[in-house]
């Protein structure tokens, strides 16, 4: 060690050891610099778009119409209590499908981890789009509902609890809910995984040996440790869930309309830029308020 | 009885990676359908017609070179600015840091349908045209995060020592960086790359905001075909991409443990 500290101060250019101070800075320049003009600045023109008046050919002028939001609001709340339902809904399912399948990759797959693994990841490098038509194509056929249901006698009780539509697995809320669950769990099953992963076996091996039950030692020991998996898979899961559109338009029926979709119809096809920003706008404060109310109370500041 | 109490967890996950991978196994039966009618519901007959005839459908392979096109301009573009930001993020102190990171979560914690509609309110006020240009600046934008979090993952398992042992050996900062930090960096780089890609190449949301008429990605032209009645071809290039995924994700695992095993 001496040694080598002899020779490098001895060559003619030694190293600097102390940490330039600039490096950092120029390091981080044009990643954030990215970010702030093509997603900060953006969230400002937004807001400043919800409180312009005026219409696509004459231009918009900046009024300061608050207005918009109440109207807003008033038009479309059925849209959003519904969307923070159904995202709401399919994180739930999501976390109940996926910790099983985080906690058998991490602890029991043994050699066959990697390849559970590259299953979990590789629908995800697949078109979203194609394997959502794909459930369209395996709810629509009511082998399910004409034989089965009928014979019961329960098509009523399915329609009324949201099973079926008009007789159909296929535009129902429980299409809906299924897809978004379904398009999500990877998002959910990763950070899981990770977690997972990081627990030490022997914790409960040890729990067993004090006499726990295997719901006890679930309770106490395996599922406080994943807490931070579950925080991030419950966040990565509901946030994109509740402001997707794709799931309700292709599974779903005009009852089962997200916000995401009246965003973006207003936006694109009705062209009422104001009202469309205000929506736009109202989605974003009430996830990020609904994400650091989650976070601070699940107490893992830390997530990146 | 006991048996399947002990592989209770076994069966589920079981069941929930058959859940997961059902879609998949549609998407490849239904490119060998002969449907009858526009819509590819119902199993009709055999047929192959698809495969031999991929860019059958109009517009299907003009769609798909763009987004691949788009997908590897935005991919590279990500990873390079992510990588530094990783790297400035696991190697220094500085401040501003937790600010750093906020403005690093926050486009992950952000639904797509607001970063397109408030991007297309800022290209509205500057006069920036929809199209390709539009639809790359948006797709680096929402990449960034995602190579940071898989970068920085990496960068923090390195020992330091093996960069302070390369400066010893009278290495300067640039040889040690690109013959140390570098290749021990590679895996999670090309895992942010890869996550990059695949965002870009399967965006509908964000890029439906910043498309214009001529610039119709692969997703843009699925989402339109389903209302008009799905060519069989989507589902062949579905299965490719499937296939082809698997067989790239397995062969850097291949390559990584055979790696592993020779260090050992």
């Amino acid at each position: 060690m001496a040694e080598a500290a002899v020779l490098s101060t001895g060559s003619s250019a030694p190293p600097t050891r102390r940490r330039r101070n600039w490096v950092p800075y120029a390091l981080l320049l044009p990643g954030l610099l990215w970010l702030v003009v093509f997603f900060v600045l953006p969230m400002v023109t937004l807001a400043s778009q919800s409180l312009q008046e005026g219409n696509v050919d004459d231009g918009y002028t900046f009024t300061g119409n608050v207005g918009i939001y109440v109207d807003a609001l008033k038009q479309y709340w059925p849209q959003f209590v519904r969307s923070f339902l159904y995202a709401g809904t399919a994180t739930v399912l999501a976390l109940l499908l996926g910790y099983p399948l985080a906690y058998f990759i991490a602890q029991k797959a043994g050699r066959y981890k990697n390849l559970v693994l590259v299953l979990v990841i590789a629908p995800f490098f697949t078109s979203f789009l194609i394997r959502t038509l794909a459930w369209r194509t395996i709810l629509s056929d009511d082998w399910f509902v004409t034989t089965w249901a009928q014979k019961l006698h329960i098509t009523d009780l399915l329609q009324a609890v949201g099973l079926t539509a008009n007789d159909s697995l296929l535009s129902s809320k429980f299409a809906v809910i299924m897809g978004l669950t379904y398009n999500f769990l990877p998002f959910m099953i990763l950070p899981l995984y990770t977690s997972l992963e990081r627990l030490d076996p022997r914790l409960i091996e040890a729990a067993g040996d004090l006499y726990a039950s295997p719901w006890q030692t679930f309770r106490k020991v395996t599922w406080p440790l994943s807490l931070p998996g579950v925080v991030a898979g419950t966040l990565l899961t509901f946030i994109p869930a509740a402001g997707d559109f794709i799931n309700a338009r292709l599974l779903g029926n005009t009852q089962t309309t997200m916000i995401g979709s009246v965003i973006d119809s207003q936006f694109l096809r009705v062209l009422d830029y104001p009202l469309a920003a205000a929506l736009s706008f109202i989605l974003l404060i009430v996830i990020v308020t609904m994400v650091s109310v989650y976070v601070r109370r699940a107490g893992t500041e830390e997530l990146l | 009885m006991a048996w399947i109490k002990r592989h209770l967890i076994s069966f589920a996950a079981i069941a929930v990676l058959v859940y997961m991978l059902v879609p998949n196994v549609v998407v490849a039966a239904f490119s060998f359908n002969d449907p009858k009618g526009k819509y590819n519901y119902n199993f009709n007959e055999f047929s192959a017609a698809a495969w031999t005839n991929p860019c059958g459908a109009q517009g299907i392979c003009e769609s798909l070179g763009l987004s691949l096109q788009i997908g590897v301009i935005a991919s590279l573009t990500a990873t390079v600015l992510g990588t530094m930001i990783a790297f400035a993020l696991g190697r220094y102190r500085f401040r501003g840091r937790s600010a750093t990171n906020l403005l690093i979560f926050m486009p992950m914690a952000t639904p797509e349908v607001v970063m397109g509609s408030s991007l297309l309110t800022l290209f509205l006020m500057l006069g920036v045209p929809s199209g390709r240009t539009a639809i790359l600046i948006a797709h680096i934008m929402f990449c960034v995060s995602f190579v940071v979090v898989a970068v920085k993952a990496r960068v923090a398992t390195l020992d330091p020592k093996l960069e302070e042992a390369a400066a010893d050996l009278g290495a300067n900062p640039t040889q040690t960086f690109l013959r140390v930090t570098l290749p021990l960096a590679a895996p999670g780089i090309a895992a942010g790359a890869l996550l990059a890609f695949s965002l870009s190449f399967d965006d509908y949301i964000i890029t439906n905001f910043n498309a214009s008429p001529s610039s119709i990605t692969f997703p843009m032209y699925v989402w339109g075909a389903s209302a008009r009645g799905v060519p069989v071809q989507v589902y062949v290039i579905g299965t490719v991409m499937f296939v082809l995924t698997l067989v790239v994700v397995m062969t850097g695992q291949l390559i990584s443990s055979r790696r592993n095993r020779q260090v050992a």
